[in-house]
């Protein structure tokens, strides 16, 4: 149930950035903010992964998600240099990382099987948040072309990642 | 007599080319570039012992991975990697990491 919770509170996060946009689009700073944090929060997640799983699909998955949000987020670093733009903490970025938190402390009570349902069910519904958050919002508000290419860029990426974790959890029991 | 002479050139020309196959086509190296998660297009008229050269323009690591085995280039970001075609036929290819990215190489 709590896991359900934290899965609806990550959603809920990204729906109301989707809705603030309506009064306010958030600027590049905070796009380039929640990407930059939404990256890493799955990077952790990857990492927690592969201290605690033991499923080779499971690892493999974790692998990717680490080694390509990584590659965004340097890219994405290396971006806002270039554009002298400093990222912007928002309530967005904190959101998120507090549901994360909220996760990694459910899941790091969790071992084997238990652990790697967990595990992808998360990554399913926050790629499919993060996905739809950066459709809706983030994309159409940036302003900065090279940034909302790294964004498309980034939201092909992240639709394989969804598809891939779906795919891995019709095969967990 | 020089028209016999010519005659017998002629013939004898004609023998060598049907008995000397024409030389093979020498091989030929193509590239395909990697971008924003796609593959580019690959080239038509591909031919055994052709080459292609897999160019990775994205930040992020990828592979050029024939499903059937034939050939599997590693692709780091902005990595090249050259491949020989060993094989003729349809060959399909993905990137392992993102399988999502694929195309076919037509091979005669």
């Amino acid at each position: 149930m709590k896991h359900v919770i934290a899965l609806i509170a990550a959603a809920a996060i990204l729906a109301r950035a989707s809705a603030a946009v309506a009064a306010a689009a958030p600027t590049d700073p905070q796009i380039a903010h929640i990407a930059y944090t939404a990256g890493s929060l799955d990077v952790a997640a990857g990492k927690q992964a592969l201290a605690r799983s033991h499923d080779k699909a499971v690892r493999g998955f974790a692998e990717d998600m680490v080694r390509d949000h990584q590659a965004v987020n340097v890219k994405a670093l290396d971006l806002v240099k270039k554009l002298h733009v400093t990222p912007e903490d928002n309530a967005t970025s904190q959101g998120l990382t507090k549901a994360a938190q909220a996760t990694s402390e459910r899941l790091a009570k969790l071992s084997g099987a238990a652990f790697d349902k967990a595990y992808i069910d998360n990554e399913v519904a926050y790629h499919k948040a993060v996905n739809a958050a950066l459709e809706t919002t983030l994309i159409p508000s940036a302003k900065n072309a090279e940034l909302k290419s790294l964004l498309q860029t980034g939201l092909t990426l992240f639709r394989e990642h969804q598809m891939h974790a779906e795919q891995i959890a019709k095969g967990l029991k | 007599m020089r028209s016999r002479r010519a005659l017998f050139f002629a013939v004898s020309a004609g023998t060598l080319l049907l008995v000397c196959p024409p030389a093979a086509a020498a091989p030929r190296t193509y590239t395909v570039v990697i971008d924003k998660m796609k593959f580019g297009p690959v080239p038509a008229q591909l031919r055994k012992g052709d080459a292609i050269i897999w160019v990775n323009r994205d930040f992020l690591r990828h592979t050029a991975t024939a499903t059937d085995h034939s050939f599997d280039a590693d692709l780091p970001a902005n990595a090249k990697v050259k491949t020989v075609l060993k094989k003729s036929g349809a060959i399909p290819f993905i990137c392992r990491y993102h399988p999502g990215m694929r195309g076919v190489l037509r091979v005669r």
